[in-house]
């Protein structure tokens, strides 16, 4: 994966480059967009409200036991905001759309669908990554607020129907509204912008290589997926180390 | 994306000086020279395995040598912007029409992606392209509910829109049928008459080399063996040349 690192920061410069040129690719932006919108949505909201869920049953009786009942809406809320929703989503997103950007590239590789475009003075960075790589990064971060909000909300459900932890609706958020700031939700989309940048251009990148045939194309989908995800990582505890300052 | 110029439909011309082309330890093409002229058609023949889809992806750019040069119009292949200057288009063997898109977005793509005509113009060169290659009906189909046969000559639209100085063709009739085959041979010969292209035909099709050439270059093992007019490679006195010509499949009685 490193050895390819380079040659990911110099397709993600190219797109940079290419970006005056955005505009005129703004149906293929909303039609990448509205894919990811609708491949994710549903799954996005189902996996949030149960981290929320299981954060506030894993917090919540042992705060509630050391009488400390008004910090679970702020520990759960906090929890997800900064942490949890913009890595979560991120390693879900690239599951399902990094791993899709690379098959579709792969193949159109494989296919001689990119050296057709090339032949036509079409430049694949313009055609195929840039509107890749702007409808992740703006439907990412939106995908996280939607994770944030329905996480607080699967956590103030446990937190008051739990017998063990018994926080009411109102307290949950109180809790929460007392610790958690704006700045602490912008953190996290900003985190999410970042990984969103990630697998987009190792997505993009895995597909713009891809060499053979199916194999080659399913060897292309398995290290964008993986890549990505030890990247997200890596790039959480950078961006979370700078963010603390 | 730079838009090409609109305003030069002549031929190019092209020279190809000692080209070199390893893949690992196999060494591809071993010193190809070659002039073609403005406006002809040059086909370029040669056992499987000869170097001759190398040889053509090198021409438009998508290869480039180990060593040698490729001049367009007396300009290298190298040189920035010269696929702006130029207009190339390259027919692939499998088509190359891209999956995700209509037949009729294939045809009209680089059209819209330059933004060289307005959508209601493309839809017009388009119906007028597909037409020509017999598939006015395909032109809301998907490449994928198309034959072989059919994805090439849809391929042969896309590349007739750009109207190209120089037209390279792979294989344009493996996979069809003779009548499309004529069809096709027709069809190269008329852009010659009509546009002045250069054409670039690398094929195995005997009858449409001898068909359509001006000139036939005969490639084997990455060299050029014989270069001439169709009358001058048919006398030529080379043992795999004339095999290679007379080949014929003979039942046993």
């Amino acid at each position: 994966m490193f050895q390819n690192i380079g040659e990911i920061a110099l397709l993600f410069w190219r797109t940079l480059c290419a970006l005056p040129f955005a505009w005129r690719q703004r149906e293929k932006v909303y039609d990448q967009f509205f894919e990811i919108g609708n491949a994710s949505l549903l799954m996005v909201c189902v996996l949030s409200f149960f981290i929320g869920a299981v954060i506030a049953l894993q917090t919540g009786p042992v705060l509630v036991e050391r009488s400390l009942s008004s910090a679970v809406g702020g520990i759960v809320g906090i929890s997800i905001a900064k942490e949890l929703a913009p890595v979560m989503m991120a390693i879900l997103i690239a599951g399902r759309i990094g791993s899709a950007m690379a098959a579709e590239i792969g193949s159109m590789r494989v296919y001689q669908e990119i050296d057709a475009l090339r032949t036509m003075n079409i430049n694949p960075i313009h055609y195929l990554v840039l509107p890749r790589m702007l409808a992740i990064a703006i439907a990412l971060p939106l995908l996280v607020v939607f994770a944030i909000l329905i996480g607080w909300f699967g956590g103030a459900v446990v937190a008051q129907a739990n017998s063990h932890i018994g926080v009411p609706f109102q307290a949950f958020f109180s809790g929460l509204k007392d610790i958690v700031e704006i700045k602490d939700v912008a953190n996290g989309l900003f985190k999410s912008f970042c990984f969103a940048l990630i697998i987009g251009a190792v997505s993009c990148h895995q597909g713009l290589v891809t060499i053979g045939g199916p194999r080659g194309i399913g060897r292309s989908v398995t290290k964008a997926v993986v890549n990505s995800i030890v990247l997200i990582v890596i790039f959480d505890y950078i961006l979370t180390r700078f963010l603390l300052k | 994306m730079t838009n090409p110029p609109d305003n030069n439909n002549a031929g190019v011309s092209l020279q190809v000086r000692g080209i070199r082309k390893s893949f690992g330890n196999q060494e591809v093409l071993k010193g190809v020279d070659l002039d073609v002229k403005p406006g002809e058609i040059f086909v370029i023949m040669g056992p499987s395995g000869s170097g001759k889809s190398v040889l053509l992806k090198h021409l438009i750019g998508l290869e480039s040598p180990d060593a040698g040069e490729i001049l367009i119009n007396g300009e290298s292949i190298e040189t920035e912007g010269i696929a702006a200057k130029y207009r190339m288009a390259l027919v692939f063997q499998s088509g190359a029409l891209l999956n995700s898109l209509t037949v009729g977005e294939n045809v009209g793509l680089y059209l819209a992606e330059h933004r060289l005509k307005s959508t209601e113009e493309i839809e017009k060169i388009v119906a007028e392209k597909l037409e020509t290659v017999g598939l006015k009906d395909a032109v809301d189909k998907m490449p994928g509910e198309l034959s072989g046969g059919m994805k090439k000559r849809a391929a042969i639209a896309r590349a007739l829109v750009i109207e190209p100085q120089l037209i390279l063709y792979d294989e344009p009739t493996s996979e069809l049928d003779p009548l499309s085959s004529v069809v096709i041979g027709e069809e190269i010969l008329e852009l010659k008459q009509r546009i002045h292209v250069t054409s670039l035909v690398v094929s195995h099709d005997r009858d449409l080399a001898f068909g359509v050439a001006d000139r036939i270059a005969f490639i084997n093992e990455g060299r050029i063996v014989v270069v001439g007019t169709p009358a001058e490679v048919k006398r030529f006195k080379d043992p795999l040349v004339q095999r290679f010509l007379q080949a014929d499949f003979k039942r046993e009685p």
